[in-house]
């Protein structure tokens, strides 16, 4: 087997390989860098109590409107925002802490969701919602991914110096750009972006697998690179190099996509965890 | 009597329920130099946060001359930020600039200038590259105060500014303060070092859950409101705080 039988050839022969490469491609653009600012808020937790929320919305979506992209996204959807308000309502008039608050929420979610596909089981694989199938991505899929790394990416653009100076000092950036109209916006237009982004790679990761090409590549970039504005692009080229090994693998060993790519990339965070230049348990063996 | 620059009309804040301040009352004239001083758990950080408009206040409010809105310069606690986060000297430092670049602005040379003229003056010439997770207590102060320099405010609101600062820092730091108060700021500061407030604060503001006296800080020493050998802790005492509205009497 040549290199290029080994490394090109299943891209260049199957379409459904192509179109898994590029929607993964295509998510990791936007939701590495999500990621990045995720794991500086300490959202990592929200964020995957979020993902497990989706489920029940896109349940009940496809028992009332069968298996559509849109009706499956915006049930995503309003079940996240369903989800994140009930939290913000608990957290703020009882004594339960926010964490606290996503795990009763997302627990009860995801209990209804498995509930509602396995009463109403026909049309509706349990597996396919919780792991996603990437090498079965549509066209339409593919556009659904595309508009909301758009979006995501015009989004991070405007709020970007926002973020990075708001993680370090929130104060400092309440009192200097008091009156701005996006001041007082900057989570609520950041929880949306993170919202829009776990339903997108929804459709090609699953709910259960939607975090990890978030948060891993994330994570692992930061054992490497020193400086906000290296981490976010090494971020994204970690992310791309975790879909492009995983994918191969999935081909080659015949194992499932979305398991074999955060498999890859969690790997990847571990390792760096180990031996990275910054921060790594290889540091701390030095000290 | 000139007009305060900063009033506080009976103002009243509570986390969940736990009091932090009752119906506080006071000003700050332009250009002085206040010290707070109370006991912990007096909510003298919690009053900067309300004059700065990090926190509303419950009832009663806070009123600001026109003259510096956006003209704030706010320092919290070190202790509460983020000794590791992924940024550089140079960055933070650059951070001062949000009123003239806001989001989108681009730096210029004048403002790269700016940046080091800032770092030079508090020591920390050549630090630009170096990761803020490198700085020590001292040196990482120092930077909160180039980033103050740079941002070049009216009214700069303190919090602890000398708390886990070795000493050359903390004069370096204080002289800057004083400096400050020369060309005609505003200047609030929290402190709990009574050496400090005896020796440079004109005005001092003591705090205890309520007001419990202000004015000069020679006369509130005169008044053992302020005393070396007071434990400030007495002043919270909860009968106290609770059942006398009027100035409290120490000894």
């Amino acid at each position: 087997m040549t290199p290029y039988d080994f490394l090109v050839a299943p891209f260049a022969d199957y379409v459904f390989m192509k179109r898994a490469l590029a929607a993964a491609l295509m998510i990791v653009l936007a939701s590495a860098p999500m990621g990045v600012f995720m794991s500086l808020r300490r959202m990592t937790l929200v964020g995957d109590a979020l993902a497990h929320a989706l489920l029940p919305g896109v349940a009940a979506a496809v028992l009332i409107a069968g298996l559509s992209l849109w009706a499956m996204t915006l049930g995503g959807l309003v079940a996240a925002l369903v989800v994140a308000g009930m939290a913000v309502f608990l957290t703020r008039t009882t004594q339960i802490e926010e964490d606290a608050a996503f795990s009763i929420l997302y627990l009860f979610a995801l209990a209804i969701g498995v509930t509602l596909v396995s009463v109403k089981g026909s049309g509706m694989n349990l597996l396919h919602l919780l792991f996603g199938d990437i090498l079965a991505i549509d066209e339409a899929s593919l556009a659904l991914v595309a508009g909301v790394t758009c979006a995501t990416l015009v989004g991070l653009a405007v709020l970007y110096r926002r973020l990075v100076v708001e993680g370090f000092d929130a104060d400092y950036l309440a009192v200097v750009a008091a009156g701005h109209p996006l001041t007082g916006l900057t989570h609520p237009a950041f929880f949306m972006l993170l919202m829009l982004n776990l339903v997108a790679s929804f459709q090609t990761m699953g709910t259960l697998m939607a975090l990890g090409l978030m948060i891993l590549p994330a994570l692992a970039a930061r054992f490497w690179a020193s400086n906000i504005d290296r981490i976010v692009p090494l971020s994204v080229v970690l992310a791309a190099l975790c879909s492009y090994v995983g994918l191969l693998l999935s081909y080659h060993a015949g194992v499932p996509a979305g398991p074999a790519i955060v498999l890859v990339a969690s790997s990847l965070a571990l390792l760096s965890a180990l031996v990275g230049r910054v921060g790594s348990f290889r540091n701390y063996l030095q000290k | 009597m000139a007009q305060p620059l900063i009033l506080l009309d009976s103002v009243c804040f509570a986390y969940g329920r736990h009091k932090a301040l009752h119906d506080v009352s006071g000003s700050f004239t332009a250009g002085s130099l206040t010290a707070i001083a109370g006991p912990n758990g007096a909510g003298k950080s919690t009053l900067l946060k309300a004059i700065a408009g990090v926190i509303k206040p419950q009832r009663g409010f806070v009123r600001l001359d026109p003259s510096i809105k956006g003209r704030i310069g706010y320092l919290t606690q070190t202790s509460a930020m983020k000794r590791h986060y992924p940024v550089n000297v140079g960055q933070v430092a650059a951070a001062g600039l949000w009123p003239e670049l806001g989001s989108f602005g681009r730096m210029g040379p004048t403002h790269k200038a700016k940046v080091a003229a800032a770092l030079r003056e508090v020591g920390l010439e050549g630090f630009e590259d170096r990761q803020i997770g490198a700085l020590s207590g001292g040196q990482f102060q120092r930077l909160l105060f180039a980033r103050l320099l740079v941002q070049d405010p009216q009214v700069l609101l303190l919090d602890e500014p000398f708390a886990a600062v070795d000493a050359e820092t903390t004069a370096r730091l204080m002289q800057l303060l004083l400096r400050w108060h020369g060309q005609g700021r505003t200047i609030i500061c929290v402190l709990h070092d009574l050496m400090l407030i005896h020796k440079y604060f004109p005005e001092s503001f003591v705090l205890a859950g309520k007001c419990m006296g202000r004015g000069h800080t020679h006369t509130l020493f005169e008044q053992k409101l302020l005393s070396f050998d007071l434990d400030m802790a007495e002043l919270l005492s909860p009968t106290e705080s609770q059942t006398h509205g009027g100035p409290h009497d120490a000894v």
